[in-house]
């Protein structure tokens, strides 16, 4: 049995609170937890490190391009709302 | 960039609302999918939602962003559309991380290969977008709403909170599935080598 002090927080706990971290979402007590678990944890810090890079390239997903045929379909219709 | 296609779109100029629909068309398509059973239904849902704009516009105000406000529009066609999604379905949200990956004392069982630096990133880009891109299309309709709408669109968490109807703390919980699942995917890609 693993001895904790109340306000220790375990990996498993820690990776559940990345989100909420992130989004400025913790107690001030939680965050200060939290953030004494990464300074002292490498693999948490890189599994944040690594929610990070999602994060960063799911926001580089462009649309994909309309083909010419969904195109000039909505085109039409917009010149048919045009002269209703 | 919207804000001038948008008082051309006012004044009926065709070319404005062509740059609108090619911009904004799929990320709809996407979004509209995670709600109705089928893809005619979401395009005809993404198509409504034009015509909603063409004759809304003159009463959008621009308090709003565009984008928020056509995303809410769309939420709206698509949920009375034909929704497949259970709004009241309890979210439960003990543990996202593979237990698994745990020892018996909560610490990671095996240590976490760091990935490769961000210097690499734009290298690694053109691998992992499309990896990325369909591992979105998997995840649970909930999930991929909010990932899509605030890590593809760039929505703020009061405004994705809007267009979806759901509390911050549901957001939350969707969203950091949907970010677990994501990395989840990146990782299993990078192991493979």
């Amino acid at each position: 049995m693993l001895l904790l002090r109340r306000k220790d927080i375990v990996c498993q706990q820690a990776v559940e609170l990345v989100t909420d971290y992130l989004e400025g979402a913790l107690s001030r007590r939680d965050r200060r937890r939290l953030e004494t678990h990464l300074r002292a944890c490498a693999n948490c810090a890189a599994y944040l490190e690594q929610i990070k890079i999602t994060i960063q390239l799911t926001g580089a997903i462009e649309p994909d391009d309309l083909t010419p045929e969904a195109r000039s379909d909505l085109i039409d219709v917009y010149r048919r709302w045009r002269s209703e | 960039m919207d804000v001038e296609l948008l008082s051309r779109l006012r004044n009926g100029d065709e070319e404005a609302f062509v740059m609108l629909v090619g911009r904004y068309q799929q990320p709809m398509l996407r979004l509209a999918r995670s709600f109705v059973p089928s893809q005619a239904v979401a395009e005809e849902a993404v198509q409504d939602t034009w015509l909603g704009v063409v004759r809304g516009i003159e009463r959008f105000e621009e308090r709003s962003s565009f984008k928020t406000w056509l995303f809410r529009i769309l939420v709206n066609r698509a949920r009375s559309a034909g929704s497949r999604e259970h709004p009241s379905a309890p979210i439960e949200s003990l543990h996202t991380v593979d237990p698994a990956r745990f020892d018996a004392h909560g610490q990671w069982a095996d240590p976490l290969e760091p990935w490769p630096e961000e210097s690499d990133d734009r290298l690694e880009a053109a691998t992992w977008l499309p990896i990325l891109k369909s591992a979105l299309d998997d995840l649970p309709s909930r999930q991929r709403q909010v990932v899509m709408l605030r890590d593809v669109e760039g929505l703020s968490n009061d405004e994705v909170c809007g267009v979806l109807g759901i509390s911050g703390g549901n957001q939350r919980i969707l969203l950091h599935r949907g970010r677990t699942r994501l990395r989840e995917i990146l990782e299993a890609e990078l192991k493979k080598g």
